[in-house]
């Protein structure tokens, strides 16, 4: 690791200050991505800016239609929460298949989604269903917040807060893991709200999380797994490495979206 | 890393293994160094150095974390547990280091201190009724490259029910 000055700012407005005066800044969550990169020498913050004493940034509620979740609300606690699980199951399912229990006990949402790896499983969640991520200072829709790989629309000294997520009337989460890492190779989001059908793609894309306007076009007539038989999406703009190749990712995509709506459903695909 | 000559510093308090105990780090320390090099408390295993293998895991706040993937800055006022917590110093063994040793559920004995912290917090959560399948899924973040598991599982499930109404269970879980 590099050297770095540490900050332990204990309000949300000292932690802002901090980025604004720092240009190179970084937020410190719950450290599961940001620390290995650091320790890889990947990052060199030289300030880094601590949330662990800043009080209110962690919890989950229901408020009216919607469920917010606190930045700094952990993994474990997303998943075990009686609330998000009678909420929005699928949501509380997939904060369970990150990592593994002990990252899962440090890792927060904000986390994640300020980082916005192409692989990271809650971008597919916020897009997938049309999530309002909040910062300091303003709220910004998913689908205009995740701008590419690692890329948000967060500006210099915008830090996320909460994320409240509407509640689906139907919604399912599908991940095909990569056996070694264990992150997501595709995953695919499905979610039906109203007439607001949306699919949300994780790990394939090379510009990272993405919504399949022809997927949710032919889930429109019918939200069922066969409105996508035989459907798939172009290889063009797919990650390509030595875990699979574009083709073999889009081919993923179609067979997790049928499997994801056959979930969400309650029927086996 | 110690702290290099000119570097900056800073103080660290939390409790670990119920004494209180301060610090003054190069803020780069993590936990798992500060429990090694400052407290000389190595039990407490680094493996991988990369949040995958599980041998540094210990208890912060009563749950499992990796302590090679958090700084010890973060952690002030924390409430820490380590393997050498898990037992009175002189007195038996926890249930589970005990159900270790029973089943043979280690080999060189390298991942063990990380196996039983988080088979430790596994009961906390799971209960004391664990099948072979929850167990493993639960070994996701920890590695051993001797045993196959298959001794490992089976000292999970006879400690977890060796620790019901155990008075070291709820001392472990706190």
């Amino acid at each position: 690791m590099y050297a770095f000055t540490f900050h332990r700012p204990q309000t949300v407005r000292q932690a802002a200050g901090l980025l604004a005066k720092n240009g190179d800044a970084k937020l410190l969550a719950g450290g599961q991505t940001l620390l290995p990169t650091m320790k890889l020498r990947l990052a060199g913050p030289p300030q880094v800016i601590d949330m662990t004493l800043i009080e209110g940034l962690s919890g989950i509620e229901m408020s009216g239609r919607s469920l917010t979740i606190g930045a700094m609300t952990t993994h474990n606690d997303v998943n075990t929460s009686p609330v998000v699980q009678q909420a929005i199951p699928s949501l509380a399912k997939l904060a369970g298949m990150i990592g593994d229990p002990a990252v899962r006990h440090r890792g927060t949402i904000g986390g994640s989604i300020a980082n916005n790896d192409p692989n990271a499983d809650y971008p597919a969640a916020c897009l997938g269903l049309g999530a309002t991520i909040i910062t300091n200072k303003r709220r910004i829709k998913a689908d205009d917040f995740f701008t590419g790989m690692f890329s948000t629309a967060l500006e210099p000294a915008e830090i996320i807060t909460k994320v409240s997520f509407p509640i689906p009337k139907k919604a399912a989460y599908q991940k095909f893991r990569n056996q070694a890492s264990r992150f997501a190779l595709v995953g695919v989001f499905v979610s039906k709200r109203g007439s607001e059908i949306r699919v949300a793609v994780t790990g394939a894309g090379a510009n990272g999380v993405f919504r399949v306007a022809s997927f949710e076009e032919a889930l429109k007539k019918r939200f069922a797994p066969k409105s996508l038989e035989g459907m798939s999406i172009p290889a063009d703009g797919m990650n390509s490495d030595i875990h699979g190749s574009a083709e073999y990712r889009a081919h993923l995509v179609g067979v997790l979206a049928r499997r994801a709506v056959a979930e969400a459903i309650g029927k086996s695909a | 890393m110690a702290a290099q000559k000119g570097a900056q510093t800073a103080t660290v308090s939390m409790t670990v293994n119920g004494k209180p105990v301060t610090g003054d780090i190069d803020p780069r320390t993590l936990l798992v160094q500060f429990l090694r090099e400052n407290l000389r408390l190595t039990g407490t295993h680094v493996g991988c150095d990369t949040s995958q293998c599980g041998a540094c895991v210990v208890h912060v706040n009563g749950k499992a974390i990796k302590s090679c993937t958090v700084l010890a800055l973060q952690l002030e006022g924390a409430d820490v547990l380590t393997i050498e917590g898990l037992a009175p110093p002189n007195g038996p063994l926890h249930p589970m280091q005990e159900a270790f040793r029973e089943n043979h559920g280690l080999q060189c004995g390298f991942c063990t201190p990380g196996m039983i912290m988080t088979a430790v917090d596994m009961v906390r959560r799971k209960g004391h009724d664990l099948d072979d399948r929850t167990i493993r899924e639960e070994l996701e973040g920890n590695i051993c490259r001797c045993t196959g598991y298959h001794n490992i599982v089976k000292a999970i499930a006879a400690g977890a029910r060796a620790m019901r109404g155990s008075a070291t269970t709820s001392k472990a879980a706190e």
